[in-house]
C-alpha cells in the first residue's frame, strides 16, 4: 500500500462531463491527517504509520490516548488508524498529510467504510434470496423456507441463511476513480456510491485492483 | 461549512448563472447541441414547459410539443452542457404545477393561455 487517508463522508451529488453525461459522485471530507506514531522493521517488526484524524477536545480522551498526541507533539485526535506502509521513511511524526500530497484526479482507490444499520431483516432482504408468489392461493410469501433435511441429518447446517441483524458492517467498495481533488477545501470526489452515513468515517486507500 | 453548503457551493461551481427564471406553462425554444459526425450544430426545440423536478443542479424541465399531430415530449437537465441556451418566447397563466392534463388535448384545447402580466 502506498496511499492513505482517513475522511469524512458529505453527500452525493453529480457533475457533468464535457460530454454532457452526468455522472454520479461523492464527495468526501478527506484529511488531513497527522502521523502520530511512526512503526519501523527494527522497533515493531513491521512498517507502518499511525495517524490521526478530526481534532478533539483533550477533556474528552483518557490518560494513554493523550500522551500518544503529547509524544508527537499535535494536538488530539478523534480517531487514530494503522496503515502499513512499505516506504516510512518519507513521513516524520507530527507530519501533517492532506489529501492533495496522496491523491491525485484519475486516480482508483478503495473505499471503506461502516454501511447504514438495518435492523432485524428477513432473508429476502439480507440475502437477497427469492420470494414466493403473494396471491393466488400462496400462503408462502417471504418466510424462509425449508431449513433442511429431517430425520437426517437431523439438525440444521451451519451458515444457512437466516433472518437476523443487518448493516453496520465494515464494506468496502474497490476501484473507485477519483473525478476531483480540491485541495483548497480538502475534498475528495469519486465517481460513484461508498458505504455508510452522511458524517459517516471513511478510510481512503489506493486499489488492490491496479 | 455544514455538509449541505459544501455540496451546494461544488454544485453552484458547476450551474449555469445565465438562465433566464423558467416557470411552468412558459413557450420555450430550447437549443440543443447535436453532434453529427465530426459537426457540432444546435437544434431547436420549441414547446411548453408541462413540468419542472430536481433542484440545483439536477434541475430538469419537461417540454411538450405538437409535431405533425403528434405529441412530443423531451426532458431537458438545464445545466447540462448539451443544452446550449432556452429561451422564453411567451408566459403561461396557469393554475397547477404539471401540466399533464394537456396530453389529453389536441388542437386548439391544447394550448396554455398567456399571461400579460408577467410578460
Amino acid at each position: 500500500m502506498q496511499k492513505c487517508m482517513l475522511g469524512t463522508k458529505i453527500g452525493m451529488t453529480q457533475i457533468f462531463t464535457d460530454e454532457g453525461i452526468a455522472i454520479p459522485v461523492t464527495v468526501i471530507q478527506a484529511g488531513p491527517v497527522s502521523v502520530v506514531q511512526k512503526k519501523t522493521v527494527d522497533t515493531d517488526g513491521y512498517n507502518a504509520i499511525k495517524v490521526g484524524y478530526v481534532d478533539v477536545k483533550e477533556k474528552k480522551l483518557n490518560k494513554p490516548t493523550k500522551g500518544q498526541f503529547e509524544k508527537a507533539g499535535i494536538t488530539a485526535k478523534k480517531t487514530m488508524k494503522e496503515f502499513r506502509f512499505e516506504n516510512v521513511d518519507a513521513y516524520e511524526v507530527g507530519q501533517e498529510i492532506k489529501v492533495e500530497d496522496m491523491f491525485k484526479e484519475g486516480d482508483k482507490v478503495d473505499i471503506s467504510g461502516i454501511s447504514k444499520g438495518k435492523g432485524f431483516q428477513g432473508t429476502v432482504k439480507r440475502y437477497g434470496t427469492a420470494r414466493g408468489p403473494m396471491s393466488h392461493g400462496s400462503s408462502y410469501h417471504r418466510g424462509v423456507g425449508s431449513l433442511g433435511g429431517a430425520s437426517s441429518p437431523s439438525r440444521v447446517f451451519k451458515g444457512k441463511k437466516l433472518p437476523g441483524h443487518m448493516g453496520v458492517d465494515k464494506v468496502t467498495v474497490q476501484n473507485l476513480a477519483v473525478v476531483r481533488v480540491d485541495a483548497e477545501r480538502g475534498l475528495l470526489i469519486v465517481r460513484g456510491s461508498i458505504p455508510g452515513p452522511k458524517g459517516g468515517l471513511i478510510v481512503i486507500k489506493d486499489t488492490v485492483k491496479a | 461549512m455544514n455538509k449541505m453548503e459544501i455540496i451546494r457551493s461544488l454544485e453552484k461551481e458547476n450551474m449555469k448563472e445565465d438562465l433566464p427564471k423558467l416557470m411552468i406553462g412558459d413557450y420555450v425554444k430550447v437549443a440543443v447541441k447535436v453532434k453529427e459526425g465530426a459537426r457540432e450544430r444546435l437544434q431547436i426545440f420549441e414547446g411548453t414547459i408541462i413540468g419542472m423536478h430536481g433542484s440545483g443542479i439536477r434541475r430538469a424541465i419537461a417540454v411538450r410539443r405538437l409535431s405533425f399531430g403528434i405529441g412530443v415530449e423531451r426532458v431537458f437537465p438545464i445545466h447540462s452542457p448539451k443544452v446550449d441556451n432556452i429561451q422564453i418566447v411567451r408566459r403561461g397563466k396557469i393554475r397547477r404545477a404539471k401540466l399533464y392534463y394537456l396530453r389529453d388535448r389536441v388542437g386548439k384545447a391544447a394550448r396554455v393561455k398567456e399571461d400579460i402580466n408577467k410578460r
